[in-house]
């Protein structure tokens, strides 16, 4: 056995005591365990996270009126670089990457060879050839085995980096006030790094919450400091921290989706026909015909010409205050359409709204008419409600603090 | 003399189903059993005092929960309890643990792969697939390609209606799996040496072939489409071992008014004028019955309690060429205290649920090769479990039994009968390889009954100690199981029908092949199974 094997077996012995925490702590788990009063976690990936920290209705208002800082280090985190990274990340996702420029984030996604989307996700170019992709499932066989005849090093390092997302209003006067000195310049999508702690910490003006805001992503070493760091700046900023309950309302409201609750990724999927094309989960955006050959192209393209989509998502507003979450969407109340698979009354825009997937005609031939079966249980009993519904285009709010550059400060 | 309904040959679980669906239908039921306790190949004996022994099968999963409900056996004291975890020893003093929280399994396989680990999301995806095709597919009888009655073709319509809501893609995996050995299949999702190995075992458990002979991975799936109340894929022990399902069966059956004689072998299945007309015992007692079901294999039925002469030559040629051999055995130990495994953290849960120590598909098959020189396994794939971890009833606390399935072991020895000498050779290699891992093994037990092909053939009555009376090989499934044109649980002697694991859909603790006998019984007597459920759906 020689030294290398030996230190590998090493390395895998000492992480047998995994078993002793079988729900990891995030990098910032002291930080949110001593903020924590209500004690409600639940299972991120692996990850005790908070649904909420101390009241989830005012977590929610700190993302629209001051400044929420939210833990996102479960969030799976790959590594690619190399000679070929570029070329091999425009063969593997939708969007043209040639046209990711250095130090800059796009949202995509990436298919399978029948088209159907395996995730979505953010890419990070942080370097010519080098990127970060973050996404809520694991994919590294497919990465791995997608890098057939490309130079290009994929490397899992979701529990090597820690993320926190600080969303807000005010994100931006706590950045300032914590010393990071050029944040200003960041535009939507921007990335730069600054100094922390004898290392750096790589900001990007991204989030999923539709507000001003920022990902910060530093080495797990470096977390709790970069945590204190923006707490004592946003203390006069009204920051708070939040767990997934808030950040789930503005998402809905930014009208983003989250695989696996409005869409079944493909790998996940055991019945045949839950899988989804891009222009099934309203993702056709992302797909770029023009560039070189990506994955699934073919079978994307197929099914337009074809004209066999069978779904649609759309952004639905229904009449009433009642949340319709996983109601079933009817056309003139008698044909099932789809099925609501997010919905909140939204205290920001004063509206019930809801994403639905339908199955095409509904939505794309037949977009009026439509109306959501409600069962709302109220003490012991059901009240079930036939509501009207109206296609919206998404986002259901649109704030311009979230694009104004340079940020406001409120 | 008193003329039964039904006569069922054998007190094995599936002839217990079959015998409380018959007489809950109307009929009146006897049970004859050579052993003087019935179960089968499903029982727990008091070999030592004080210590149940589940010395056949010793785990629970595939048996099918419409039976439990439509036959009341948590009434009658069935009880299946899931375990937990169990784990794989490595020969570097290491191991590989299966956790049931999802996660926990992921950083498992990630100790030794990254890419394995998240690769086994897609193997889970892909297997979980295939059980859900083939879970609709057991409790209905097999089309019979040979009949083209309405019933037959409408049956082969469901099958091609099932594989046609399959994508193009997932036919051709069926295929595949349905076809591939084991070793290639699990090639196709992992790296590493350990992972594959432990996966692979529940594709060569009970079978004559290695995990790189083709059709392995179909063996793979028959281990997985189980359940413990609707988990799918979940292990459980019955309480009380496994003598508790078929305890709970006859006592079912005797509360709806069946009888049931043990210290009763049949010496021969009678028949005149090409139908049947009873049994005699060994004693020479005969007894009269409209209808013979056996539950014995299908080379014990038609090569020993029927007269070849009154079978047609093809059908008893195919059940001479029909693939039973054996390959397994079974060392069951009464152990006076917990043994220790040191490569395991203390408290860890891997000990109660099945571990293993052959940590490479190429050792498994090497294990193989010893078998195929008909020899038993120097090195054997052992399948280990301490049950009374999580079962008080079956020894006292803090004493434990052990069940260990060992494979492989061949029918005959070098072409040789079994001697007392052979067996405890046998025995030997397997306490040694557990005594490599858990120091003071030896020195623990109380009492050991180890069971070579000789003795399960001698006492439960398996052709060659079979434990599925019969191969799980493509050949022998569906339609073909056990000869063509025969799959429907009768035989060509009228009045005779099979309701054993030689029938469709196969061995393991399962019970459909019971029920389903028992329903084309009731069909032939024109009568409707009202007592049966209908089989759960797939959703």
């Amino acid at each position: 056995m020689n030294a290398m094997t030996k230190s590998a077996a090493d390395l895998r012995r000492a992480a047998r005591d995994h078993i002793r925490l079988p729900r990891l702590e995030t990098p910032f788990h002291d930080r949110l365990m001593a903020i924590s009063e209500v004690n409600d976690w639940y299972n991120w990936a692996g990850y005790k996270a908070p649904h909420s920290l101390t009241d989830g209705e005012l977590e929610y208002f700190a993302i629209r009126s001051t400044a929420a800082l939210f833990d996102i280090s479960p969030m799976v985190k790959y590594h690619i670089a190399g000679p070929d990274a570029e070329r091999y990340l425009n063969r593997l996702t939708l969007r043209d990457v040639r046209k990711l420029g250095l130090n800059r984030v796009h949202y995509t996604a990436w298919c399978d060879d029948h088209g159907h989307v395996l995730d979505d996700g953010t890419l990070f170019r942080l370097g010519e050839q080098e990127f970060r992709l973050c996404c809520q499932e694991r994919h590294l066989p497919w990465l791995v085995d997608s890098a057939f005849g490309f130079t290009v090093d994929i490397r899992e390092e979701t529990e090597e980096i820690a993320g926190l997302a600080l969303q807000g209003p005010t994100s931006y006067a706590v950045l300032r006030d914590a010393g990071f000195v050029g944040a200003e310049k960041l535009k939507p999508f921007d990335i730069a790094t600054f100094p922390h702690e004898g290392g750096e910490v790589t900001i990007s003006r991204t989030g999923f919450t539709g507000d001003l805001g920022y990902e910060l992503f530093v080495p797990r070493a470096k977390a709790l400091s970069l945590w204190d760091r923006l707490w004592a700046a946003g203390e006069t900023h009204a920051i708070r921290a939040i767990g997934y309950g808030a950040l789930n309302q503005t998402r809905i409201e930014a009208g983003f989706i989250v695989a696996n609750a409005d869409f079944m990724t493909a790998e996940a999927a055991l019945r045949a026909d839950r899988v989804r094309m891009p222009d099934e989960i309203g993702l056709e955006w992302l797909v770029d015909p023009d560039k070189p050959n990506f994955n699934g192209r073919r079978a994307i393209l197929d099914a337009r010409r074809n004209q066999t989509l069978k779904h649609i998502l759309v952004g639905l507003e229904i009449e009433g205050n009642i949340s319709a979450e996983h109601a079933i969407v009817y056309h003139r109340q008698k044909h099932e359409a789809g099925l609501v698979t997010a919905a909140i009354w939204s205290p920001t825009a004063k509206r019930n709204i809801a994403i639905a997937s339908l199955e095409r005609p509904y939505g794309s031939k037949f977009t009026g008419n439509l109306w959501v079966e409600i069962y709302a249980l109220r003490e012991l009993k059901y009240q079930k409600m036939m509501k009207r519904a109206k296609i919206v285009p998404r986002p259901f709010v649109k704030l311009a603090r979230r694009t104004a550059t340079p940020p406001g400060l409120k | 003399m008193q003329k039964y309904d039904a006569l069922i040959v054998g007190g094995g679980h599936n002839g217990l189903v079959t015998a409380c669906y018959l007489q809950r239908s109307g009929l009146n039921v006897l049970v004859v059993e050579k052993n003087g306790w019935v179960g089968g190949a499903a029982t727990s004996r008091e070999l030592t005092p004080g210590f149940l022994y589940s010395n056949c099968s010793y785990v629970c999963s595939l048996f099918r929960p419409e039976i439990m409900r439509d036959l009341e056996l948590p009434k009658h004291g069935l009880q299946v309890i899931s375990y937990e975890g169990g784990a794989v020893f490595t020969r570097d003093g290491d191991y590989l643990a299966s956790y049931r929280d999802h996660d926990s399994h992921r950083r498992e396989f990630a100790r030794y792969s990254k890419r394995d680990a998240e690769a086994y999301e897609r193997y889970a995806r892909d297997v979980t697939r295939q059980c859900r095709f083939i879970q609709p597919l057991l409790m209905r009888t097999a089309p019979d390609p040979f009949g083209f009655r309405p019933r037959d073709i409408s049956e082969l319509l469901y099958l091609a209606k099932k594989f046609g809501e399959f994508s193009p893609h997932e036919m051709a995996e069926t295929l595949r799996f349905w076809t591939m050995s084991i070793s290639d299949f699990l090639d196709e999702y992992f790296e590493t040496d350990v992972i594959k190995a432990y996966l692979a075992l529940s594709g060569i458990i009970g079978t004559a072939l290695g995990p790189m002979s083709p059709g392995t991975a179909y063996v793979l799936l028959h281990h997985y489409m189980g359940e413990v109340d609707g988990s799918v894929g979940a292990w459980g022990y019955a309480r009380g071992g496994m003598g508790a399902v078929t305890q709970a069966l006859s006592r079912s059956f005797q509360a709806s008014g069946g009888t049931i004689r043990t210290d009763a072998e049949v010496a021969k299945i009678l028949t005149r004028g090409g139908r049947t007309t009873g049994v005699v015992l060994a004693n020479g007692d005969e007894v009269r019955a409209n209808l013979v079901v056996s539950n014995a294999d299908v080379k014990r039925t038609f090569l020993k309690l029927v007269e070849e002469t009154d079978l047609p030559g093809d059908f008893v040629h195919r059940v001479k060429h029909f693939k039973m051999r054996g390959s397994s055995g079974k060392v069951n130990i009464a152990l006076d205290s917990l043994p220790e495994f040191p490569a395991l953290p203390d408290g860890s849960n891997c000990i109660r649920g099945d571990m293993h120590f052959t940590d490479s598909i190429e050792r498994m098959e090497r294990g193989y090769d010893d078998w195929k020189a008909g020899c038993w396994s120097a090195d054997p794939f052992l399948d280990m479990m301490i049950p009374t971890l999580l079962d008080p009833t079956m020894t006292s606390p803090g004493k434990h039994f052990m069940s260990c399935f060992v494979q492989y072991c061949p029918p005959k020895v070098e072409g040789r009968d079994w001697t007392d000498a052979d067996r405890d050779a046998f025995a030997e290699t397997v306490i040694s390889q557990i005594a490599d891992y858990s120091p003071g093994f030896r020195d623990r037990i109380v009492h050991m009954e180890v069971r070579t092909p000789r003795e399960i053939e001698a006492e439960v009555g398996l052709t060659e100690g079979n434990i599925f009376q019969g191969e799980l090989t493509f050949d022998q499934l569906l339609f073909n199981r056990p000869v063509p044109g025969y799959a429907q649980y009768r035989s060509p002697i009228h009045g005779l029908y099979m309701c054993g694991s030689s029938t469709h859909p196969g061995g393991g603790v399962m019970g459909a092949p019971g029920r389903n006998a028992a329903a084309e019984i009731l069909r032939d007597l024109k009568r409707v199974p009202e007592q049966m459920s209908k089989a759960h759906d797939v959703i």
